[in-house]
């Protein structure tokens, strides 16, 4: 992290403070006056900015916010008269039961709808305050299906969930693998024993045998894991042709440098699964050895589009991260303007049914048209990345990649 | 005396929140501080009363939690009785702790270490399993209805939060006014008088254990009513026993209505500092934690010391820790 | 499992130079233990400040964290000094459960303010050793790492030394024995219990500058060690020197070969039940003197 980077961060945020302050006050003390005479429409921001989410929960506020500033600059939302969107911001502390009494304040506030909270833990809570108050609620990323399956009329997920994921990761890993030859044939898991490594970890050994890689280790970790050192050794002893970690940002940063001081490297491939920090640009700036050549199937932006290069562009002079929240939470708030758009009244059913009927297309992801399934965005799919020259590039799905996938990896470099 | 009329009048209050409040906001708000309260209350009855300071107190809300919630999911059993097993399963959890640590005679930081300890023993092995969740969690299927306990209007939940409060209450004044409650006390007081005076050490304090057990699982089975999932990191960790501990000892430890007190301030405070200090990440955190020490500078005995004339906890004749 | 027996000892010598890291973490936890009998909340959080102390220091001032020890162990002394004399002690009123209460409240202030500061970006740094290992044949052993066991030891001498021949520490021992009794004799007991806060504070920034070159810094990280660190100062018997400096490497030497032959997440538990062991049948540590 440079420096001017921190200053930046630290006066955008003097700034959002300064802005909503007051709001938050007004808008608890007034909690019945919904009707924004002066046409402003609301929009609740909730993520985890505490607690151990702070980061992701940061970054995803970032990528809303910006969203909401473009979309207002634009002339706000023309079917109701060019009225502008305010956001509402809420801290779910990382916690479920706060983000639930969160979601009630906001309620209360006037939100007309709601987008958030990063986690599946908080999710579940905040759909389901949500759906007391019919407020549509538009979830960014949560990995647990169960969030779109308990039939909440009011909930939709923008990003793939689960399954989505890892069926595509291993899609994907087949045809790499077979366009160069099937090098890859053995695989160590590295995966967090949380929230979601673990059913990673679950399917990957069941679907792996099926592609021809072997699985010869599963090593789980806590979070946060203090030393590498032991999960280093004992893939050097494997010696197998992918490591497929599955981990969060600061472990992952760990694990990368552990393995770069204990000279292990695959023979073929770092293929991660959401790997914590194998798509965070400042993890492959600051490590360009560590970070080369690793490979992620995560969310991430379509790289080819004109949209998302003017996107990467703000972000990039902002002095933010370049992550997936940033992303997705971008894409959400364009997804809810476009609702309202539709929806061309302050309404919270027409917005949920705008929701629900969205085709939405001008994504900077590399989505299809959006189309609610039951509160499941089918037309969302994740990507493949590959760390090359210190820049991060899509490698797969091929029609939206920017680079050619090194793969398997350089032996000597 | 004050105190336990102000305790009252605030009780009374509170039992009038859902039917004058119409903010969902603030109806979450008064549900919370009420589940807060109970926690703290069982926190109470063996810290505050007993004297023995618990850092571990989630391990008893997780069971309870992860009690009712393998027991719905994995075996289907109906939400009350799973609720009922739940709280069983925290006295029996809460008395082979202390069978096993007041045997070997641990106490004051030793004992707070050990719940600390087997707090976090729990939350490694419910996530490191798949039929307790791994690290998924437990998610109970959303089915509004009162057969399953839960409940569409959450006045009804709050009104059951309120009872356990009212329960805390009448137990902690058993406590001030029953042979157990008096043998707990001594046992605080000083072990090696209790003893001399033919009071069975072990068994009093296992016994406080127990019911503190039973009532912190209580807490789990409510909150996993209420938002129907549960993590291990949520339940086991140390979030939830510093929320037991803080809300009893700002409140005042061994009085009756000292955790219902802390609660009730603590949580707004936390309120207040979200307010004043809006939606800069962290900054209303650490101004909450600056209000707690400056609570803790000016009201030495609590709030419950504040409301009475005698300091809490400390009678006459010990002066001594 | 298909773990092999070569691993066996890389795995040690891992454990040893991660333990030495958990023991100058604990020193400081279990002198103020042994002196004031309080269990310090905040020793995580003030661990985190000190890494952002470090990272500051090498990242705005070119000041490589070995050198940093030197600043930051006298200015980590200072602030103990400060926060026990001006903020603990005035607002416990001398009750153990207020002063756990402040210590906690402490943490709190000082992990938001660290998040509102610096965010909860994860920082760290990339020196020019970061890399270097030392190749035994056997195993790799990273460089920082070696530098921070010897670090940790050489610290943990200096320590020994100041609690041993000193008049300062002469004092301490008084207090942490019989505080009424030094009292009479004229020791100023506020000021010994500030000192010894100070120096148990100097010792996590220590830590912090031999610990920085191999991790990160986040708000979080503290909570990474203070379970661990509470762990070696029971296993050394609160209060003893040389017993939390044994714990220490023992530690990081169990939690190394757990991992290895339990998997990481339940070698976490060898740890925990240790220490319940411990607690229960030897409550004095394995190392400890006092009954």
């Amino acid at each position: 992290m440079s420096r001017s980077t921190g200053n930046n961060l630290r006066i955008t945020r003097r700034r959002m403070m300064a802005g909503t302050a007051g709001l938050g006050l007004a808008s608890v003390a007034m909690p019945t006056v919904l009707r924004a005479q002066n046409q402003t429409l609301k929009i609740g921001i909730l993520h985890p900015v505490t607690g151990g989410l702070a980061y992701e929960g940061e970054q995803s506020r970032k990528g809303a916010l910006l969203a909401l500033e473009e979309i207002n600059a634009a002339g706000g939302i023309k079917s109701m008269g060019g009225a502008k969107l305010e956001a509402i911001l809420a801290d779910a502390q990382s916690k479920p039961e706060v983000g639930a009494a969160e979601v009630d304040r906001l309620a209360e506030a006037g939100v007309l709808a709601i987008q958030g909270p990063y986690a599946s833990g908080i999710a579940l809570a905040t759909t389901q305050a949500a759906a007391k108050h019919n407020l549509p609620h538009l979830v960014d990323v949560g990995v647990v299906d169960q969030i779109v399956t308990r039939g909440l009329p009011n909930t939709f997920r923008f990003a793939p969930g689960f399954g989505k994921v890892t069926s595509f990761a291993l899609e994907a890993l087949q045809k790499i693998n077979a366009a160069a030859g099937n090098p890859a044939k053995t695989a160590v898991i590295v995966h967090e024993d949380g929230a979601f490594g673990a059913g990673m970890a679950k399917l990957l050994n069941e679907k792996l045998p099926g592609l021809g890689i072997q699985v010869l280790q599963t090593l789980s970790h806590p979070t946060p894991q203090r030393d590498f050192t032991n999960i280093a050794l004992q893939i050097r002893q494997a010696n197998p042709d992918l490591i497929i970690p599955s981990n969060y940002k600061n472990d992952f940063i760990l694990m990368a440098r552990t393995l770069r001081q204990q000279r292990v490297r695959p023979k073929v491939a770092n293929y991660a699964l959401l790997g914590g920090a194998a798509s965070n640009v400042a993890f492959a700036k600051q490590y360009p050895d560590a970070a080369e050549y690793m490979m992620d199937c995560n969310h991430w932006y379509n790289p080819t589009k004109e949209l998302s290069k003017a996107f990467a562009k703000k972000v990039a002079e902002k002095g933010w991260d370049l992550t997936y929240e940033v992303m997705l939470n971008y894409s959400c708030m364009r997804v809810l303007a476009d609702a309202l758009e539709r929806a061309a009244a302050p309404d919270r059913a027409k917005i949920t049914s705008a929701l629900a009927s969205s085709t939405y297309n001008d994504h900077i992801m590399p989505y299809g048209p959006t189309k609610f399934v039951n509160g499941q965005n089918e037309g969302a799919q994740p990507a493949n990345t590959q760390i090359l020259k210190g820049n991060i590039e899509v490698i797969y799905p091929n029609e939206f990649a920017s680079a050619k996938t090194v793969f398997p990896i350089p032996q000597n470099g | 005396m004050t105190a336990k009329i102000a305790g009252a009048v605030l009780l009374a209050l509170l039992f009038c929140v859902p039917f004058a409040v119409q903010s969902e906001f603030w109806l979450s708000f008064w549900l919370l501080v009420l589940m807060y309260a109970f926690l703290g209350q069982s926190w109470n009855v063996l810290g505050g009363y007993g004297g023995q300071f618990s850092f571990g107190h989630a391990l008893f809300f997780g069971i309870g939690a992860f009690g009712t919630a393998i027991l719905q999911v994995r075996h289907g059993v109906n939400a009350y009785a799973a609720g009922a097993i739940a709280i069983a399963l925290g006295a029996i959890v809460g008395g082979a702790v202390g069978l096993l640590v007041f045997r070997y005679r641990l106490r004051g930081a030793y004992f707070a270490l050990v719940t600390l300890a087997f707090a976090e023993v729990a939350r490694i092995l419910i996530s490191s399993f798949d039929y307790t969740g791994s690290g998924f969690g437990m998610l109970v299927p959303l089915a509004r209805g009162v057969a399953n306990f839960q409940f569409e209007d959450r006045r009804v939940f709050y009104v059951i939060a309120w009872v356990l409060v009212v329960i805390g209450a009448l137990v902690a004044w058993w406590l001030e006014n029953s042979r157990f409650g008096a043998r707990l006390m001594a046992v605080r007081e000083n072990e090696d008088a209790a003893q001399a005076l033919g009071i069975d050490l072990i068994r009093t304090k296992v016994c406080a254990i127990t019911l503190s057990g039973a009532m912190a699982a209580t807490v789990g089975v409510f909150y996993v009513q209420n938002f129907l999932f549960v993590d291990s990191h949520l339940a086991f960790g140390p979030a939830m026993s510093i929320e037991a501990l803080l809300v009893s000892i700002i409140g005042g430890m061994g009085t009756m209505f000292g955790p219902l007190f802390g609660a009730v301030v603590l949580h707004a405070l936390g309120e207040a500092a979200k307010q004043i200090t809006g939606n800069a990440p962290g900054l209303n955190l650490a101004f909450y934690g600056l209000l707690l020490i400056l609570a803790l500078r000016f009201l030495p005995n609590g709030i419950t010391g504040l409301l009475s004339r005698h300091p809490a906890r400390r009678s006459p004749e010990s002066t001594h820790a | 499992m298909m773990v092999n027996f070569s691993l066996l000892l890389p795995a040690v010598l891992n454990g040893v130079t991660t333990g030495a890291i958990y023991a100058l973490i604990a020193l400081g936890l279990t002198l103020i233990y042994g002196v004031l009998h309080i269990i310090n909340f905040a020793h995580g959080s003030l661990l985190m400040l000190a890494l952002y102390a470090a990272f500051f220091l090498y990242t705005l001032a070119g000041i490589d964290p070995y050198v940093a020890v030197l600043i930051l162990v006298p200015a980590f002394f200072v602030l103990g000094y400060g926060l026990q004399r001006f903020v603990i002690q005035p607002t416990s009123h001398g009750r153990d459960e207020n002063i756990l209460l402040v210590t906690l409240g402490l943490a709190i202030i000082i992990d938001n303010l660290a998040l509102w500061l610096w965010t909860s970006t994860t920082r760290t740094i990339d020196t020019s050793y970061a890399f270097e290992v030392i190749d035994l044949g056997f195993a790799f052993i990273p460089l920082p790492k070696i530098i921070a066991f010897f670090g940790a030891l050489a610290f943990a001498a200096l320590l020994w030394a100041l609690i041993t021949f000193t008049d300062l520490g002469r004092a301490i021992r008084a207090v942490a024995r019989e505080r009424d009794g030094a009292r009479l004799v004229g020791i100023r007991v506020e000021h010994v219990y500030a000192m010894t806060f100070g120096i148990g504070t100097a010792a996590v920034a220590a830590a912090a500058c031999f610990l920085l070159p191999t991790f990160y810094v986040t708000p979080q990280v503290g909570y990474a060690f203070v379970l661990v660190a509470f762990t070696t100062v029971v296993l050394g018997g609160m209060g003893s020197f040389v017993g939390a400096l044994s714990a220490g490497l023992l530690l990081g030497i169990v939690e190394s070969l757990g991992g290895l032959y339990l998997g990481e997440s339940l070698g976490q538990l060898g740890i925990f039940v240790i220490f319940i062991l411990i607690l229960l049948f030897r409550p004095m540590g394995l190392f400890g003197a006092r009954a």
